[in-house]
This record gives C-alpha cells, structure tokens and sequence, in this order.
C-alpha cells in the first residue's frame, strides 16, 4: 500500500484497507449498494455455513477435520454460556454463537491478503455491542421488573458509600457497549494498520528483509489477536447476560 | 492524511474520482467516514440475521445432535462392555467351580481307589494269613506225627534191643517183663 513517491520519500497509506467503496461502478455508496463491505460479510456467512453446515453433513459419530472443528467450536461456546450464565442461559447459546462465529470468522478472513476486515469498522463493532446492550438491558427489565435496577444498588457496601457506588454502576453500565465495541475495531483496525506500515518499508531494499521479518511476526501476532478478541467479546456478552439473568450476584 | 488518500486514489484507477472525493472528505480513518455506515450496518444485519438462521435452523440442531449420538453410543459401548465384563466374570465362576467339582471328583476317585485297593489288600492279607496259619497247622500236625512216631520208634528199638542184650546176655527173655521194664524206664 506504500508507494515510492517521485520525491523517493515513502508514502504510506496503512487505512487504506479499511475504505469502504462500490463493488460495481463508483457511484456513492448508498444504504443498499453492495460494497466490499457486502462482499466480505458474504463471505463470513459462506465460512460460517461451509464451516458448521458442510462439515456436518454426513454427521459421523467419530468426526473427520472438519466436523471436529465445528464441534470444537459449538463446544467452545456452549461451555462459555454455560459456565458464564448458568444453565437458564442455554436458550440464548444461539445469538451468542452467532456473534462468536461471526466475529472470529470475520477476523480471520481480514487476516487474508487483500482482504477488507469489516470487524474493524466501527459501524460493524457498535452495532453488535449496542445489540448485545440493548438486549441485555431489555432482558434485564423483563425477566426480573423494576428490581433489576438492584444490580446498581450495591448492598454489601456500606450505606454511605452506595450512592456513589450507583453512580460508578450506572455510569460504567453505559460505557460498557462503547468499550465493547472499540475494543474490537481497535485492535483489528491497528494490527492490520501496523502490517501495512511494515509493509511500507518494504520499499527500502535495505530494510525489506526485516519488514517481511515483522510482518510475518506481526501476523502471528493478529492470529492470536483475532481468537482473543471474538473469545473477549463473547465472554464480556456472556457476562453481561448474567446480569440480566441474575442482576443480584 | 487525506491528502495522501487522495493521492492514491488518484494513481489507482480500480477506484474512481468519485471514491477518491468520497475518502477525500472523510476524516483520516475510513472507520469515521459516516457516509457508509448505513451501508455497513445494512450489510452487517443482513449477515447476522443469515448467520443467525443458518446456525438456529441447521447447524446447531445438528451438531447437538451429532454430540447426543455420541454420547449415546459411550454411554451404551460402556455399558456393552459392563455387560462382557460381567459375562467374562460368570465365565470365570463357572471355571472355577468346574475346575473345583473336577478336583474334587478325582480327590474322590483317589480315596475309593485307595480305599479299594485297602480292602483288596486287606482280604489278600487275610486269606494269606489264613493260608499260612493252615499250612503251619499242618506242618505241626505232620511235626507232631513224626515225633509220636519216632517216640513209638524208639519204644520198639529200646525194647528190641533190651529183647538182644537180654537174650545175649544169657537170659530168657520174657517178653512181658522187658516191655514193662522198658515203659518204667522211657517214663522215668
């Protein structure tokens, strides 16, 4: 993404990735226009279905590769609800493997040359947290009424302390989508960037080798990122599911 | 940073002056260009809402049922083999009483042999015994006759010869006399 300009200064261009355009034509991009946005999103769901879909056609009692994979994965997350939320969180073990699968899946495939990384879009990120807040919060009123405002009000506190405690709650009960979200997009967005600046110097015949020592190490590096982050973003809705469940720990 | 956007765009024709414009006015991360986030979040239910559907509707039915399957096929194997286990002990008892019975049909087997063989020796001993002591009998019987009838032997040589030298010596022998003195003589 870095080109030798005709002064022979580098010039970097490390955000590039991350710029959603037209898949056909350059029109503007409007609500409904397929965009590499649409593309890659296309793709996760492809991954997804080959992934726990195609893997488990022929539904074998001792699994090949593939489904071992898929079992892995939907063992992976069904022990996360569970041990998380208690067995009463198993009916929502689908919407939390759907945000799992999607994340993960989407992380990996923006670890693809060329690929476009749409968990590291902001838009992408804050639309699951506010998802996963507005359905926590939502849950939270209707399974347990005007007492799940509890959760703020911490009684093992002593009594003078509670109302600023409810202030802290309250106000780190609002910021938990924000962080939810950016946590996610950020650490995408700034591991595919750091691999584009390393890339960059690729330029310098000097440097390369070591450029492609830290892109490589770099890579490595985002791999794991990329587990972590779908694994932190899952456990942190599980968490705050529990909430919603049982808001008096 | 824009500039340098635009720059880029300029050389790369894949994206047209348009995109180029487009990046131009967006701030430095293509992330807080707000133009496309209806676009994005369009897109992005649309996945979710897929992905929700095809997990929901087939894969994780299918998956918890491959999983029930399996666990249902250790569950029955274990119990299979709780049941071979069980059969191989019963085997075992059975072995093991067969092999008991054999030992002690055969320790029966030895002692009525033993016990036989006691009693055909035994009846051996006594008819043998009996054998002998009729034989022994016998022989005192036939001892006793040889004696008696030396003794009777003796008795005529003593009195022939008490007849001899009494004749011999003269005298008239008579025999009544030398038979009684003889007698006297063979009692004292």
């Amino acid at each position: 993404m870095a080109t030798e300009s005709s002064e022979g200064g580098l010039v970097f261009h490390p955000m590039d990735q991350f710029i959603v355009s037209p898949l056909f034509g350059d029109g503007p991009v409007a609500w409904y226009t397929p965009t590499n946005v649409t593309l890659w999103l296309a793709l996760t769901v492809a991954a997804i279905a080959l992934l726990l879909v195609n893997s488990t056609r022929d539904a074998r009692v001792v699994p090949g590769k593939a489904q071992s994979i898929a079992e892995l994965a939907y063992g992976f997350v069904y022990k996360m609800v569970v041990d998380v939320t208690g067995k009463d969180g198993v009916k929502y073990f689908p919407y939390i493997m759907t945000l799992f699968m999607f994340i993960v899946v989407a992380n990996f495939l923006g670890l693809l040359p060329m690929a476009f990384t749409t968990t590291s879009h902001i838009a992408v990120t804050a639309v699951l947290a506010v998802a996963v807040f507005l359905t926590v919060t939502i849950l939270g009123f209707v399974l347990n009424g005007p007492s799940f405002l509890g959760m703020f009000w911490v009684s093992s506190a002593p009594l003078p302390l509670r109302p600023v405690l409810a202030l802290i709650e309250v106000i780190s009960y609002f910021v938990r989508p924000v962080s939810h979200s950016i946590r996610l997009a950020g650490n995408m967005m700034a591991g595919h960037a750091v691999i584009k600046v390393f890339a960059g110097f690729a330029a310098i015949a000097a440097i390369s080798p070591l450029s492609v020592v830290a892109i490589t190490a770099m890579y490595g590096l985002e791999v794991l990122v990329s587990f972590i982050q779908a694994y932190v973003f899952t456990i942190l809705t599980c968490v705050y599911l529990r909430d919603a469940l049982h808001p008096h720990h | 940073m824009a500039d340098n956007t635009q720059a880029a765009h300029g050389a790369d024709a894949a994206h047209g002056a348009a995109a180029a414009g487009h990046a131009a006015d967006a701030p430095g991360m293509p992330q807080l260009d707000f133009g496309t986030f209806p676009n994005q979040i369009f897109w992005l239910i649309v996945a979710l809402v897929a992905i929700y559907f095809i997990l929901s509707k087939v894969a994780l039915p299918r998956i918890a049922g491959i999983l029930a399957d399996r666990q249902d096929t250790i569950t029955n194997d274990i119990a299979a083999a709780e049941e071979l286990k069980l059969k191989a002990k019963q085997a075992e008892a059975a072995y093991e009483k067969a092999l008991a019975d054999a030992r002690s049909e055969a320790t029966r087997i030895a002692n009525d042999t033993k016990a036989a063989m006691q009693a055909d020796l035994n009846e051996a001993i006594e008819k043998a015994d009996a054998e002998i002591s009729a034989r022994a009998a016998e022989s005192e019987k036939a001892i006793a006759e040889i004696r008696a009838s030396a003794l009777e032997s003796v008795e005529a040589v003593a009195k022939d010869t008490t007849g001899a030298l009494v004749a011999a010596l003269g005298g008239q022998a008579d025999e009544g006399r030398i038979n009684a003195a003889v007698d006297a003589r063979l009692k004292g």
